[in-house]
């Protein structure tokens, strides 16, 4: 590709995007939609600018995925992974084997070889890791119930691929015999050569040499990195580490996203994981992007409108059949209703894999092209819809099973003058709404977690479900005439949203908020928002008066010493909210944690000793005394 | 014109019938800022340099307090424990209270019987003399207690007659408009401080 052609490229797709996901969100349609449009838009049925090269693009985003199951990762602790083992298997497999068994079934009386039903239906069976994470993450649902079980069954998904790409050419050689090509890339692994019981112990001592590194090499090495300053260097480091795994574990035949999710997790617990965040991100956000709009792009229009009924007719057939396998087994592992509405609406879908695979038994001779070419039209279309669906659902049917309420309670007039509103109703939420209730103040909640939300209601709350910071939703639940608007929900920007939404709408009202650490509540400060809660600080305070007393304090010295602290660092905090702009320019997020840490330790090794117990010191009496 | 500063503590005020509407009567008056310490430091907290730049700024002292166990609540005790620090309020260079007039208003359950002079009896004065010590150990001019006796037994319009009085007295004393060297003289400020207002008021 030429210098020229490369950057006429990257113009149109930025440009795209650029302008096609800000309507997007607009209109509430989400970035998915938006990308999706762009590429639509882009593709050959309306502007023509991508052509063949679409295709390479795809391939080439799809590189996004892989970084988001890395950052996943990294939010995940080894732990909490374990704790989604029976989801993984139980769900994902539940799902993968009952969806290729049906697609198997109707192939078969549809009149195709079993092999080629087999075939398809393990494909088909596969959904969208891209879709269905960005989808759920820009809805905020990734860490609701519904969204970890989606989660779990994208990963047993994702490990099921390995086994599908070796099953696919024992099928063709039921088929037909000999015609071996090595067209595509899942053959050029180094282990493809060996025996099966060698490749095992390939693949197994990659995975353990990921771990291990995992563990006690990266994070020297990243440590050596940062102490150079250049920021840069760290974002290079952090690319290099993933695209180092997911080479390794492609080489071994491994999916590459599953390497680096591994990876991810095993560096959760490092020092490093917001640095990695915060570098990966981006990368990954624009990759998905691309990835999208390569999805938009490659729906084949001229193809659609000349076979219109099949492609409905097979489309539908595809979600709806999906929807209802997902559904019943959300059902058998005891999702709620609405979580498993998101569940089953977020998975209904062929996914990115299903590319690849087509091609790939199209190779081998498994399927013919007159069966690959609808079914890869129905899996981009089924792609596309799926955000569609997410939205209709949060728009129209949530609403109505959150609000499911009913009204006859009335409420006492000291509730309806204190009424206070509390968004988020979690670890945080709850004790602050709990106290409040003990004292009679009239709360309405609301929360995104609809588990939660049936039993508070069965409580005799007034909840509604939804995302807090959909002013409609405020409205509901009565912020016009609220005294008070508690904000504690887990997701800083989101909060911030909030507060920027009321007080936009009601700037009398007074908000208090939760704010996620220091940087946090800076940003809320500087909001102007008075009441900022940084929602570790009363704890560690308690754990450092603690650590005093068990250290030989007195109980009520260390009391004062917590209770001394408290006021200085508060004061701190305005102080260095003040100053924070011109600091803000020259230095990185990170740096100006470490200064501030910095700072605020200096201030206090100076003032402590000093302004502690002072008026219970009698030593000037007794040099007063002894003068005399 | 004086200013007041007044450190009330009460506990329990969203109960307080004959407190609140003295704190109400008096609040009206400009020179006058109410400090309620339980208010501001619920959890015993006291930032003593803050206190102390409030007492600096002001020339009248009013503790106002209903009597518990024959004393002010507890963080009263507390605040004159970490306020009042050596070399501030008291000691060879401890002169920033110097000449501020200092008074307690209090309210007490038992009736003026229980706090008249007697064989088994003190009387408020008496009681207060802890304050009064203090007051003098920081170079301060104690004026007698104002108080409301028999806090139970008194209706509305009781309270409101003394919350009254405590206006005026408090009124007349930060415009100086008070006879002070007979006010020296009386046990507590009653209804004879009333004679003690100078007519030019
Ligand atoms: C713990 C406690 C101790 C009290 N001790 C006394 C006391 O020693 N002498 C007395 O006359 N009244 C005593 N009282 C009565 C209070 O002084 C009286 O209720 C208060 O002054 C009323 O004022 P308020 O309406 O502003 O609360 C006591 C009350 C409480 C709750």
């Amino acid at each position: 590709m030429h210098g020229e052609d490369f950057f006429i490229q990257a113009f149109m797709y930025l440009a795209a995007a650029v302008i096609a996901v800000p309507i997007a969100k607009r209109l509430g349609l989400g970035s998915v939609l938006g990308y999706l449009i762009a590429g639509v838009i882009m593709g050959p049925f309306i502007l023509n600018l991508i052509g063949k090269e679409g295709q390479d693009v795809m391939h080439f985003a799809e590189f996004g995925v892989v970084m988001m199951l890395f950052l996943i990762g990294l939010e995940l602790e080894p732990r909490h992974l374990w704790r989604l083992r029976s989801s993984i298997i139980g769900m994902g497999g539940g799902q993968m084997f009952i969806t290729s068994t049906v697609v198997t079934v109707i192939g078969i009386i549809a009149g195709l070889k079993w092999q080629a039903s087999l075939a398809i239906g393990m494909i088909l069976s596969v959904s969208s890791t891209a879709v269905v994470l960005q989808s759920l993450e820009e809805r905020d649902l990734r860490k609701t119930d519904g969204g970890q079980k989606s989660f779990a069954v994208l990963l047993f998904q994702d490990m099921a691929v390995i086994p599908i790409l070796a099953v696919i050419p024992l099928l063709a050689l039921a088929v037909t015999t000999g015609h071996e090509s090595h067209a595509v890339s899942v053959d050029s692994s180094w282990v493809s050569g060996m025996a099966a019981w060698l490749q095992t112990i390939v693949v197994l001592s990659v995975v353990a040499g990921i771990i291990l590194a995992g563990r006690f090499l990266a994070r020297p090495i990243l440590r050596i990195i940062a102490q150079t300053r250049l920021r840069e260097l760290f974002t290079a480091a952090s690319l290099l580490l993933v695209i180092a795994i997911a080479l390794l574990t492609t080489k071994v035949g491994l999916s590459p996203a599953l390497g680096t999710f591994l990876a991810g997790v095993i560096l959760a617990n490092s020092e490093y994981r917001h640095e990695l965040v915060g570098n990966i991100e981006p990368f990954k956000g624009l990759l998905m992007g691309l990835f999208f709009i390569a999805v938009g792009a490659s729906i084949d229009f001229t193809y659609i409108i000349d076979h219109p009924l099949l492609l409905i007719l097979l489309t539908l057939s595809l979600m709806a059949g999906k929807f209802i396998i997902l559904f019943i087994l959300g059902k058998i592992f005891k999702l709620s209703f609405d979580q498993n509405m998101i569940f089953s609406l977020a998975l209904a879908q062929g996914g990115e894999f299903a590319f690849l695979l087509f091609s790939f038994a199209l190779h081998k001779s498994v399927l013919t092209e007159a069966i690959t070419k609808p079914l890869m039209v129905v899996v981009a279309i089924s792609m596309a819809i799926t955000p569609i669906l997410l939205l209709l659902n949060e728009k129209f049917l949530q609403p109505r099973l959150g609000t499911r309420e009913k009204e006859g309670r009335q409420a006492d007039s000291f509730q309806e003058e204190n009424s206070v509103i509390i968004a988020g109703f979690g670890r945080f939420g709850s004790i602050v709404g709990r106290l409040l209730r003990a004292h009679g103040v009239g709360l309405t909640i609301l929360d995104h977690d609809s588990n939660s939300v049936d039993m508070l209601r069965k409580l005799g709350f007034r909840v509604f479900y939804g995302d807090a910071s959909r002013l409609d939703l405020l409205e509901a639940a009565g912020i016009s005439t609220a005294k008070l608007l508690i904000i504690a929900i887990d997701e800083p920007e989101q909060a911030r949203e909030i507060v920027a939404i009321a007080q936009k709408h009601y700037p009398r009202l007074t908000i208090m908020s939760r704010a996620n650490g220091q940087q946090d509540a800076y940003e809320l400060i500087e909001s102007g928002i008075k009441n900022v809660y940084r929602e570790t600080f009363e704890t560690s305070l308690c754990m450092g008066r603690e650590a005093l007393r068990f250290l030989g304090f007195r109980a009520h010295q260390a009391h004062r010493a917590s209770m001394l602290f408290r006021r200085q660092d508060q004061r701190h905090l305005h102080e260095l909210v003040d100053t924070r702009h011109e600091r803000k320019t020259y230095l990185t997020a990170t740096r100006q944690k470490i200064e501030d840490l910095e700072r605020q330790l200096r201030q206090e090794a100076e003032s402590y000793d000093e302004q502690l117990d002072k008026s219970w010191d009698v030593d000037s009496l007794r040099r007063a005394a002894k003068e005399r | 014109m004086a200013s007041v500063l007044l450190l009330f503590a009460h506990p329990a005020f969203h109960k307080s019938r004959v407190n609140k509407i003295l704190i109400e009567s008096v609040g009206g008056l400009d020179n006058v800022t109410i400090h309620d310490l339980y208010e501001e430091y619920p959890d015993f907290n006291i930032d003593a340099a803050r206190e102390q730049e409030l007492l600096e700024s002001h020339d009248i002292l009013i503790m106002q307090f209903p009597f518990f166990w024959y004393a002010p609540p507890a963080l009263l005790k507390e605040w004159e424990d970490i306020v009042l620090e050596h070399g501030w309020a008291y000691g060879s260079t401890g002169k920033a209270l110097e000449g501020k007039k200092l008074f307690c208003t209090i309210s007490t359950g038992g009736s003026s019987q229980v706090y008249s002079k007697g064989a088994k009896r003190f009387t408020i004065r008496q009681l207060l003399a802890p304050i009064e010590k203090l007051s003098q150990l920081c170079h301060m001019d104690f004026l007698p207690p104002f108080t409301v006796h028999g806090t139970h037994l008194l209706k509305e319009e009781d309270i409101r007659e003394h919350a009254e009085r405590y206006r005026r007295f408090v009124f007349a004393l930060s415009s100086e408009k008070l006879d002070c060297s007979k006010l020296e003289k009386l046990d507590t400020i009653d209804e004879n401080a009333d004679k003690l207002i100078l007519k030019a008021l």
